[in-house]
């Protein structure tokens, strides 16, 4: 699961010229010396994301359509 | 209202995207609340106010801004009627990161998870939105309704508070359940909720 849209598009605030894509934090990290725990920060939300998506969230979705 | 009813083709991409950011949510949520169980419960809270207000939702624009965005006032109400008081998930303690380059001692999730749990909310969501989430200083200024400056200076803050914790071993355990420092907790979410004005507007 990515969420291309946003990342491509935060890149466009990070200034930097390496900064694209997925890497645009880090390139702002670097600038005070990234502590080590920074690539913990991202895997503790990319754990997250990785995650396969539990049953009773696609039920919600398939139930939207009938909400209206 | 009735004037910008949506196609249905309009609302089926506002599905898949809205489909798309769930991940995102479950995990930037799961920071701010810690308990996996009562993030998702927000995350499902959130998706169903999404869908209702999905006319309000312009097209072309971040789904996943528009939506943490709601996500994050769903958690403000929330913390209020004091259903969130700060645990954090056990399982997660069995997880361990990979050792960043460098250090020789692997961080461990649960140690990153607690210390961010007990930095203010304001600077804990604040760093989740840049150090995690990857979105740019003016997209986290713009989610939560303040200036760029402000979102600098938070995530400098939190920067400053987890190098201290994290490089100690020393994670202080915010004592949550104490009155007074709940009450400073209410406290901090009024003052965040204060600044919600222009992006959290509803």
């Amino acid at each position: 699961m990515t969420g291309n849209g946003e990342k491509g598009a935060s890149s466009a605030g990070s200034g930097a010229g390496t900064g694209e894509g997925i890497d645009r934090t880090r390139s702002e990290d670097r600038k005070d010396k990234q502590p080590g725990w920074a690539d913990g920060l991202r895997q503790l939300y990319d754990s997250v994301v990785d995650e396969p998506l539990p049953d009773n969230f696609k039920d919600l979705l398939s139930r939207l359509d009938d909400m209206d | 209202m009735s004037g910008s009813e949506r196609t249905a083709a309009e609302k089926a991409d506002f599905k898949r995207e809205l489909t798309e950011v769930v991940p995102h949510l479950r995990a930037f949520a799961r920071g701010l609340c810690g308990r996996a169980d009562m993030a998702d419960d927000l995350v499902q809270e959130a998706l169903l106010k999404a869908w209702a207000a999905q006319d309000r939702f312009e097209p072309g624009t971040s789904m996943r801004a528009w939506t943490f965005v709601i996500l994050r006032n769903a958690y403000l109400t929330d913390m209020r009627r004091n259903r969130f008081r700060g645990e954090y998930d056990e399982l997660v303690a069995e997880r361990t990161l990979t050792a960043p380059a460098g250090q020789e001692e692997p961080i461990h999730l649960s140690d990153m998870h607690r210390a961010l749990l007990t930095l203010p909310p304001e600077r804990r969501e604040a760093l989740l939105l840049v150090g995690a989430g990857g979105f740019s200083y003016e997209e986290a200024a713009n989610i939560c309704g303040c200036a760029v400056g402000t979102i600098k200076s938070r995530v400098g803050r939190a920067r400053a508070a987890l190098n201290t914790m994290l490089a100690d071993g020393d994670i202080p355990q915010r004592s949550i359940d104490d009155s007074t420092a709940h009450r400073a907790i209410l406290q901090e979410l009024d003052d965040v909720a204060a600044g919600n004005g222009i992006a959290a507007k509803d």
